[in-house]
């Protein structure tokens, strides 16, 4: 019997005689595919809470900060700063979507204990992986366009690079539900993945630029956001919106594109050890 | 004939705890096995380094001839594990839950198994039921249901009865007693002595990380060998010369171990020459929890 064999029970009863099933790249996709299906069904489940809720709460910043900020800020040329702000918002939207999706599903089953039943099939750590942050994505993606959705009443947007838009949409839920997943198999408890989300998640989304244009800032506040990796997604997006930026797109999806290249080799090392999920 | 499970020389160590220290055991298929221990003597470690859930030090494992870390694939496609936490998904009901776990092992089109798994044990009725709203009996019935859904060979039941009411835990019994004729390898860990003699056929007990008795249950139970004699007297104090025999005394029935049958006859003789009135005797023979005591007490 070859290693990749199928092992099925002894003869017996007929309802245990069973066929054999082979082993193949499709049984292995049939794995990755169940489980990106399991973590999909999982948000879209509490769809309220999960879609709803932080289009809600982003809508509310776009009504509160276009009023109160409308011809204070100085942004790009003609641009309202309404206008502006939309990207900005659907972009920290997506992020803080994908990374709350991945981490908050891995330290609930790693806290439950139902991890277990992910971690006795034969799911490679490339599956694993793949599931999580894929369905990390659909859920960025799925605010995201939420947020746009409900923004169009109140601002007139343009969609100057559609391409642009979505390639940082996809780049940028990658890295966040990459950096979820890292806090979910690092974490032990959910204050711990809290603390990932406050103190570096949303630093790092507040400070990007969502709310205003980094040559609005005073030169040392400038040159320190070009060390925030968030603040390339977010110009880099809101380019595909305006045809404007302060830094060159492709630079932008660039950075972005190896940051997600950096943090998933980190997460498939970690994923390869088995660090914290298998002892 | 290739085993079901081959353990060769594992360790495993938690810090300062060495958990498991050389554990060699071999498992045929087709066998009821037991694996029996106190609380920490390393049966669930071996467990979960026989599921890939924790990796051993040194050594190797394999099951249906498959590594459980070169060939993982095969080697987990070949074993179902029920857990002993009662674990589960709040999002999903009895039946997403074993479709799931059906498709994390590659089988799409599985319905037809787990209809029949849900008949055999009595799921039918909760099939649609979230899993939070059932009760631990049916929620440890689910957990079996998930470790049968891919029909593995070898299936491990980690204490699958602790705190499971009488009647499941006679359906559950009933049902694997079948799988194993039907061919399938158990292998049972449980602190319920009486049930591990009835079923398994041949048993190991691990201490501290090491296997102390590796037998058949029948040579394990024989090995204690001499039987108990238990009395009820009153009128008289039981003779001084029975005293050496005495292993329990406790509200006027005292527990005297005898070597054989024959000895019978001679201490209920002396019992009578002594003014005492036997108001009741029973005749025990050693069991696995007799056989137990003593290994674990003299390892």
């Amino acid at each position: 019997m070859s290693n990749e064999d199928p092992v099925v029970g002894g003869a017996g009863r007929e309802y245990l005689s069973v066929p054999r099933l082979p082993y193949s790249v499709a049984t292995a996709m049939s794995g990755f595919g169940t489980l990106l299906y399991k973590e999909i069904l999982r948000f879209w489940r509490v769809a309220f809470q999960t879609i709803a809720a932080p289009v809600l709460t982003t809508l509310l910043y776009l009504l509160i900060f276009s009023h109160v900020m409308q011809g204070q800020a100085r942004v790009y040329g003609a641009v309202p700063y309404s206008a502006f702000l939309v990207p900005g918002l659907v972009m920290m939207a997506v992020l803080q979507n994908a990374f709350a999706n991945s981490s908050s599903s891995l330290i609930q089953s790693k806290i439950t204990g139902n991890i277990i039943f992910m971690l006795l099939p034969p799911l490679s750590y490339w599956d694993f992986f793949a599931a999580y942050v894929l369905a990390s994505v659909a859920r960025g993606m799925a605010v995201g366009v939420g947020v746009l959705l409900v923004s169009l009443p109140f601002v007139e947007l343009s969609f100057v690079h559609p391409l642009w838009i979505i390639a940082f949409a996809v780049a940028g839920s990658g890295i966040l539900g990459t950096l979820g997943l890292i806090a979910g198999i690092w974490a032990e408890r959910f204050e711990q993945v809290a603390a990932f989300q406050s103190f570096v998640i949303m630093p790092l989304t507040f400070l990007s630029g969502v709310f205003y244009s980094i040559h609005s800032l005073p030169e040392f506040w400038q040159r320190l956001s070009h060390f925030n990796p968030f603040f390339y997604m977010i110009d880099g997006f809101r380019y595909g919106f305006f045809g404007v930026s302060d830094i060159n797109p492709a630079l932008s999806l660039g950075i972005a594109v190896a940051s997600l290249v950096a943090l998933t080799a980190v997460t498939l090392a970690l994923l390869k050890r088995g660090y914290k999920l298998r002892c | 004939m290739t085993p079901a499970i081959q353990i060769q020389q594992v360790h495993k160590r938690f810090g300062a705890v060495q958990a498991l220290s050389g554990i060699d055991l071999d498992v045929s298929p087709g066998e009821f096995f037991g694996l029996l221990g106190p609380n920490g003597a390393g049966k669930t470690t071996l467990i979960n380094i026989l599921a890939g859930l924790v990796r051993a030090d040194s050594g190797s494992v394999r099951v249906m001839g498959h590594d459980v870390v070169a060939g993982y694939r095969a080697s987990r496609r070949a074993l179902g594990v029920v857990p002993q936490e009662l674990v589960f998904d709040p999002f999903f009901s009895v039946r997403e839950t074993l479709r799931i776990q059906s498709g994390y092992f590659g089988l799409k089109h599985n319905e037809a198994w787990i209809d029949e798994v849900m008949h055999h044990l009595d799921l039918h009725g909760k099939a649609d039921a979230n899993m939070r709203s059932l009760s631990g009996g049916m929620k440890r019935r689910v957990l079996v249901a998930q470790a049968l859904v891919h029909k593995p060979p070898v299936i491990v039941l980690d204490e699958p009865t602790a705190g499971v009411d009488v009647e499941l835990r006679q359906g559950l019994w009933e049902f694997v007693r079948g799988l194993n004729r039907d061919g399938h390898t158990i292998v049972l860990t449980t602190h319920y002595l009486d049930e591990a003699e009835a079923l398994c056929g041949r048993i190991a007990m691990l201490k501290q990380g090491r296997i102390v008795a590796l037998d058949t249950t029948s040579n394990l139970v024989n090995r204690r060998g001499g039987l108990c004699l238990k009395l009820h007297i009153t009128g008289a104090a039981l003779p001084a010369a029975l005293a050496a025999l005495v292993r329990d005394t406790h509200d006027a029935v005292h527990t005297l171990r005898l070597r054989s049958f024959a000895e019978v006859e001679g201490v209920l003789a002396q019992v009578r020459e002594a003014g005492a009135q036997i108001e009741e005797l029973d005749l025990v023979h050693p069991d696995l929890e007799d056989v137990f005591v003593q290994i674990m007490n003299k390892a």
